[in-house]
């Protein structure tokens, strides 16, 4: 394939532009089904259940174990320098304004994006859209915003459990098990983290990443091929795009919050 | 609306995500030592503050009995100029003293109050002048190996030079 023909490269850029314009016109409209969800909060109840409450497992067990290796490894280095009673800090800090956002948000694209992805493009390859259509339901009223604004709401929830629970899990190793005084690594966390720049800003990390995994995973389902192959590769790029879109939104996100 | 069986265990989870936050909050962020006691502000100078920070700790004999609210420079008298909101529920003579303290080796820096013996009692806006700065690690090295050098040279003023 001769893919430096002009004509070739050209029939790509379009291909991709065309796409980048239809989902962000997708985007819009998701956004715009605010109003009409809240009216039906129903559904969306429904699928915070769903994107939620079955996520809460794999985030409860994965913020213990991070929260228990951070613990572990910060204190390694910090007995190097004689000042393991700065563990809280490190702990709390390294996960309210990194780790629990963005773990989080991995184990929700890997958890609940695929299932979105998968049940929307199963519902696209038996055609329930296309019927939906014919009802004159409109499916992004109906499918997708319910799932996007559950996706909304759940993640920053989900990240917050997350940061809690892996403070905690470096409590237990930090002051039950190692033997670090419990008082001064209450009082070092207490004394430098903020509630507005990383407790606040960790939270509207989560809430742009509960956005970006939501709306991949519809996208990606809305647009798969109605084909076996399609509906996993369309699974596959969510996993993917969800992924780097986080880590990449991360990078941005973090040095606005720090230049301001 | 007709309930479903689904609301129990939503509701349940958005209490979880909720006290996640306010655990974060209250108990990792300490949001309440912006405290909602009313305070009075006083003011004191300092020749050098060190690593003091805003919201660092203003303590009498171990006590917290205020915070730090600011901090920043005055270039007339060349000094850093340190404001305190002190919790109304303790009150100190108007000549106590100040100094810039640490909690333990390299904790992090604090002011210590040391109440001083006068009737009249710190209002709002007072200012407190007498201070002490803090210790600065590379001040105390410099004069400690000044004062080896100079017992050095006047332990060898009888001998040769080396």
């Amino acid at each position: 394939m001769s893919w430096y023909k002009p004509s070739d490269v050209g029939y790509a850029v379009r291909v991709k532009l065309d796409d980048m314009g239809y989902s962000a016109r997708l985007f819009l409209r998701l956004l715009s089904t605010f109003q009409p969800s809240l009216r039906r909060f129903r559904l969306v109840v429904d699928q915070i259940h769903f994107l939620g409450n079955y996520s809460l497992a794999i985030i409860v067990v994965s913020g213990l174990f991070v929260g228990f290796v951070l613990g572990l490894q910060g204190y390694y280095t910090l007995q190097r320098y004689g000042s393991s009673e700065a563990l809280g800090l490190l702990v709390a800090l390294s996960l309210v304004r990194e780790l629990g956002p963005v773990v989080a948000a991995l184990l929700f694209a890997g958890r609940a994006g695929t299932s979105l992805t998968a049940e929307i493009g199963l519902m696209k390859a038996g055609e329930q859209l296309s019927a939906m259509e014919m009802m004159a339901v409109d499916p992004v009223h109906r499918v997708l915003a319910p799932r996007f604004w559950g996706g909304v709401i759940a993640m920053p929830l989900l990240a917050a459990v997350f940061s809690a629970v892996g403070i905690l899990g470096g409590w237990v190793v930090g002051v039950l098990m190692i033997g670090v005084d419990g008082g001064s690594f209450w009082s070092q966390m207490q004394g430098g983290v903020d509630v507005w720049k990383d407790v606040g800003n960790g939270v509207v990390k989560s809430i742009v990443f509960g956005f970006t995994v939501s709306f991949i995973a519809l996208l990606q389902g809305y647009e798969a091929q109605a084909t076996p192959e399609g509906v996993s590769s369309a699974t596959t790029r969510t996993v993917v795009m969800a992924s780097l879109s986080v880590l990449g939104l991360d990078f941005i996100l973090t040095a606005m919050m720090f230049s301001i | 609306m007709e309930r479903s069986k689904n609301d129990l265990w939503v509701g349940l989870f958005v209490l979880m995500g909720a006290a996640a936050i306010l655990f974060l909050a209250l108990q990792a962020a300490n949001l309440l030592s912006l405290n909602f006691q009313s305070t009075y502000r006083i003011e004191a100078k300092f020749d050098n503050v060190g690593g003091l920070k805003p919201k660092a700790a203003v303590r009498s004999g171990g006590v917290v009995v205020g915070r730090v609210e600011s901090i920043s420079f005055d270039d007339t008298t060349f000094q850093a100029r340190v404001k305190m909101a002190m919790e109304t529920r303790y009150s100190f003579p108007k000549d106590s003293s100040m100094k810039i303290l640490t909690s333990g080796l390299l904790g992090e820096q604090y002011i210590g109050i040391e109440a001083g013996a006068e009737e009249k009692v710190l209002g709002e806006g007072d200012r407190i002048t007498a201070t002490q700065s803090a210790m600065v690690l590379e001040n105390m090295i410099g004069q400690f190996l000044y004062n080896k050098a100079a017992e050095g040279g006047s332990a060898n003023q009888g001998g040769s030079d080396k």
